[in-house]
Parts: structure tokens; sequence; C-alpha cells
């Protein structure tokens, strides 16, 4: 075996990271996202620029910021213990925040580009074809948004796992705890290991190739049955 | 009391809407108008789409919208069929599904047989289990009328549903539209601003300007007005319904009854006892104060002049003509009309130079 249990053990932790930012992004997504396609409201660009500011910002900054607040003493961390849930950096629910705050531009900007490209004509459609809002925006306004849908989850999954900085600000490079693919490869390098680094940051390559090809595959096919 | 009562006011920026409408439970009146002239923005009102300030929308004896009594139903609670301009069809329903979208939230009170109607009225037959985008234009416009039906509406709506489609297609949906017309009971509001679909479908005529109702009636009536003459397609016009009741094979012409008179016109192969429209523009009308003889004319008739009014370049006069109940526009000169010294209540031969059959 050519990985050590240590890379096996980042690697899983990387996968679980990845996909549980991406599941919850979208939940939390598609609300901010319609919302900010739809509104009129002068708070919108101010808000579209609060999402899309992970985008711009070096991450050791954000991850700064967030082990300041989230620390003992910073209001999240208050927060957070007087919830009963301790003190999140160093823990992977700490990992967990970060990347939600990191990939969010990730999510919300492709589904709130799939909402605006629809416009409000098949909501209004189904408004004639007697379905209230809620059930219009489920049969109608989401399966429409699917490709939206597919952009933001490889994008923010992807994005999540190439996620860095933010880790070691305020992940720590915890071994089974924080120390994601990344951080393992950076270790490896510090200690000389080129060989082991090697082999992960060649997997994470093919990994990133293949994710964006099937990524490409399936954009093509849903564009050709029309969705 | 069956009527269909719309009055709307609304003021925007750069657009106010001022209309109030009476029109029959049945039907298809026609909203004319040039683009801007707010149409389709009654459309959207009636249906909710749009929520006018001060609105009253009553279909027979159910209200929708009243802003005295603050009443106001979304339009998924409005029991109405829009159709809207460019193809509305959801691309990730096969055709079936799209045609059942309506029919599944609405189905208590619906007959089950209605979307089969539907299906049938508009020949989709063959179509029901099509993507989307495997249809044509004029399919898809078919399949946006029946999904809009087969909820059996107390109003269908319909905002330019041939605007989409090129000169083709539009003479291939069309005789499904007069097919509608002629064959269901559900009275339509449609917006178009194309002279043959008003001339070939409404049975009323509303016309637009500047988000006012200037005209509004029966549509030959609307049509034969003089005071402020609607243009229809490039000129005006009268427009009769009549019955075509012989054909001259030999000379290749077909006689149409009307009321008030017959007027021969080329053959198109139109079988007798047909019901057609006909339309006879005023610049091909002709008149004399003697009946006229060696002249290659072949439609005279007798008529009664109503009114004479000034047209828009000063050496033209509109005359208003009674033929039977039937009424004709004559576009002649102004010294023309001095010369034979018309006036109201004379009689004179009207010749017709060229019919137009429309439907």
């Amino acid at each position: 075996m050519v990985l050590s249990s240590d890379d096996l053990s980042a690697v899983w932790l990387t996968l679980q990271l990845a996909s549980l930012t991406t599941v919850v992004l979208l939940v939390l997504a598609t609300p901010m996202a319609w919302w900010l396609a739809r509104t009129t409201s002068p708070w919108r660009t101010p808000i579209n620029a609060i999402v899309a500011l992970p985008l711009v910002l070096p991450p050791t900054v954000l991850g700064f910021y967030l082990l300041v607040a989230l620390g003992p003493n910073g209001p999240g961390g208050q927060l957070t213990q007087w919830l009963g849930w301790g003190s999140l950096p160093f823990t992977f629910g700490g990992l967990l925040l970060g990347s939600l705050i990191y990939s969010l531009p990730f999510a919300v900007q492709p589904l709130q580009y799939a909402f605006e490209n629809m416009g409000t004509r098949p909501m209004e459609v189904a408004a004639t074809l007697r379905a209230r809002p809620i059930d219009a925006f489920f049969s109608v306004a989401l399966p429409l948004a699917r490709p939206g849908f597919v952009t933001a989850a490889i994008l923010t999954f992807a994005h999540t796992v190439g996620e860095f900085g933010v880790v070691m600000m305020l992940g720590g490079n915890i071994p089974g705890q924080t120390r994601v693919v990344s951080t393992q490869i950076y270790g490896h390098v510090e200690a000389m290991e080129y060989a082991q680094a090697h082999w992960l940051a060649g997997g994470m390559l093919v990994f990133s190739f293949v994710v964006l090809l099937a990524a490409g595959r399936l954009q093509r096919r849903n564009m050709r049955i029309g969705l | 009391m069956n009527d269909i009562q719309i009055r709307l006011g609304l003021a925007r920026q750069d657009f106010a809407l001022d209309v109030n409408l009476t029109l029959p439970a049945q039907g298809i009146t026609v909203l004319y108008g040039a683009s801007g002239s707010g149409k389709t923005t009654v459309l959207r009102c009636v249906a909710g789409l749009e929520k006018a300030p001060s609105a009253r929308v009553q279909i027979g004896d159910s209200v929708w919208q009243d802003h005295a009594s603050g009443v106001f139903l979304p339009p998924w609670r409005r029991p109405l069929g829009y159709v809207f301009q460019e193809s509305s069809l959801f691309d990730h329903l096969n055709v079936h599904d799209n045609l059942r979208f309506g029919v599944r939230r609405d189905s208590k009170g619906l007959n089950p047989a209605s979307l089969d109607e539907a299906i049938a009225l508009l020949g989709l037959g063959d179509l029901l289990q099509r993507r989307t985008h495997q249809l044509s234009g004029g399919e898809r416009q078919r399949v946006a009328i029946a999904r809009a039906l087969a909820l059996q509406p107390r109003l269908l709506l319909l905002d330019e549903p041939l605007a989409s489609l090129d000169h083709a297609r539009r003479q291939d949906i069309l005789p499904w539209l007069e097919r509608l017309r002629d064959e269901i009971k559900i009275p339509m509001l449609y917006v178009t601003h194309a002279a043959d679909e008003v001339a070939r479908l409404a049975h009323m005529l509303v016309v637009m300007e500047n988000g006012k109702a200037t005209a509004a009636g029966p549509v030959a009536e609307v049509l034969a007005g003089i005071d402020s003459p609607v243009i229809l397609g490039d000129d005006v016009g009268a427009l009769l319904e009549g019955t075509v009741q012989e054909r001259d094979l030999r000379w290749h012409l077909a006689k149409v009854d009307f009321l008030g008179g017959a007027l021969w016109l080329r053959d198109s192969g139109v079988p007798v006892g047909q019901k057609v429209r006909l339309r006879v523009l005023a610049r091909d009308v002709s008149l004399a104060s003697a009946e006229p003889s060696h002249t290659s004319i072949q439609n005279i008739l007798p008529c009664v002049v109503d009114s004479i009014v000034p047209d828009h370049h000063p050496s033209q006069v509109l005359v208003r003509l009674h033929c039977g109940e039937s009424i004709f526009l004559a576009r002649i000169t102004a010294r023309a009309a001095d010369t034979l010294a018309l006036a109201p209540g004379q009689t004179v031969w009207a010749q017709v130079k060229s019919v137009a059959l429309v439907a």
C-alpha cells in the first residue's frame, strides 16, 4: 500500500468534510439564491457582496477571523459554549463551519444564476395552472434549475476538497480530526517525504480532472434533453 | 347576469391603464392595439399576475377582484386558463405531464374527460410522449392551449398566442383556434396586434390605445364606425358575415349572401352552406347616384347613406352606408361627394371592386 494509514484517514476526513459541506450548503444556499434572484430590496447588493466575499478574501484572513470569533472569548465561541457545543476551533465542527462560509459563493452563485436565467415566467405559468407558489417552487423552479444544482454541488465539493488556508488557521492539522488531504500533503513536503506527497497530490489532480470531466458531460446531457 | 366585467385602473411612471369593459360570457373578444397600448397588462391584471390598485373583475356572479371590498384572488385560485405569447411549456416534463400539470392540482369538480377532450380537440394524441424540445412552435402552442383548456376554465386568456410563430405556422394553427371558437362554450379574451386574427376570430372587438379602450363592441360594428375609424391591417373597411349560397363553376365565382344582399367573389373552393367572413375595404367601394350599367364591376349594391366624415387627407371623405342590416364604408374624394350632393338618407349604389374572404 502506497498510502499510509494517516494518508487514508486524511482522505476519508476530506471526503466527509466535502460531502457534508455540499449537502448543508445546497440546503442553505437554495433559499438564499432564490431570494437574491427575485428580490428588489436595497439589501440585495450588500448581501450579494457579502456572499461573494470568500471569493476574494485570502483564506487565511477568513480563517483568522473565524478563529478569533469562535475562540473561547469570541462572540461565536461564547454562543457555542452557551449552547453546550463547546469550543469549535480545532474540531471537525469548526472545520465544517469554516468550509460552509468559505464555499458559500460556489453554492449560491450558480443557483442564483439559474433562478435569474429562468425568469419569472415559469412561476407565472404554474400559478395559472392552479399551483400555489410553494408547490410551483418545488415542482417547477427546482427541476428547471437542475443544471445550476449540478454545477453548485460540483464546485462546492471540489472547492472544499481544495481548502487549505482556513483549515490551517482554524483546524490546526490534528490527525484524524482536522487533518485533510491538502494539509497532509503540506506535512509530507515539510518532512521532505516527496514520494507520499506525490501520491496524494497526483490523486488530487486525477480526482479534480475526473470531477470536471463528469460535470461537463452531465451539463451537456442536460442540455440535450432540454433541461 | 352572465357578463364579464373588467374595470382596471393602474398608474405607473410612464403608463396609465384605465379600462371599463363589459363583455359577453361567450365567444372571442379580441383586444387589439399596438404594442405598449396596454392590452397584455389588461390580461395580466385579469389573471391576477399583476395587481391593479383599483380594479373589479367579475365573471358571471363570482368576483375575482374588487378593491372596494378588498377581494383579491391569487392567480392559482382563479378558474382561468392562460396561454402565453411564447412557449410556456415546462421543459422538464414531457407533453403528457405538461397537459396534466394543472388538472392534477384541480381535479375536484372537473369532468374527468376534460383532458382527453382537450387532447382530441387540438389533435395532440400522437405527441403525448414527446419531450417539449421535439415539438415545433405551432405544436407547442397547441399543447399550451390544450393544457389551459383541460382545466375547463370560466375564462380563457390568450396573449398573442401566434406572435412567436412564422407565417406558415400561424396558418397551421388559426384553423385550430377557429375550431375552438366554434366548439367550446368558454369565453375567450384574445390579445393581438395582427389584423388577420381580428378579422378571422373576433366576435367582439376592443381597440386599445395608450391604456384606454377607444372602441368596443361587436366586431362588425366597431369596424364600421367612422367617428374614429379603426384601421385593421392597411386600411379601414367593413367586415361581413355571410353564407356561401352558390358556386358558379364556369366562371370560378362564388356567391355569398349576407344580411342585406349578396356579393360575388372568387371561388376558393368553400362549399355551399358554409359560413364565411368577408372584408370589404373602404378604398374598394365607389358610389354612384344612379344605378350603374355598362360596368365591369360585378357587385353593385343599393345602399342608403348614413353619414359622411372627413378622412385623413382633406381631399377624401369616408362614407358610411347601410345595405339592409349591414354596413359598408366607402372612401371617395370630397369633390365627388359634393358633385353627387351626397347627404344622409340618400339612396346610392355602391360598386364593390374587391372582396376578400377572411375565413
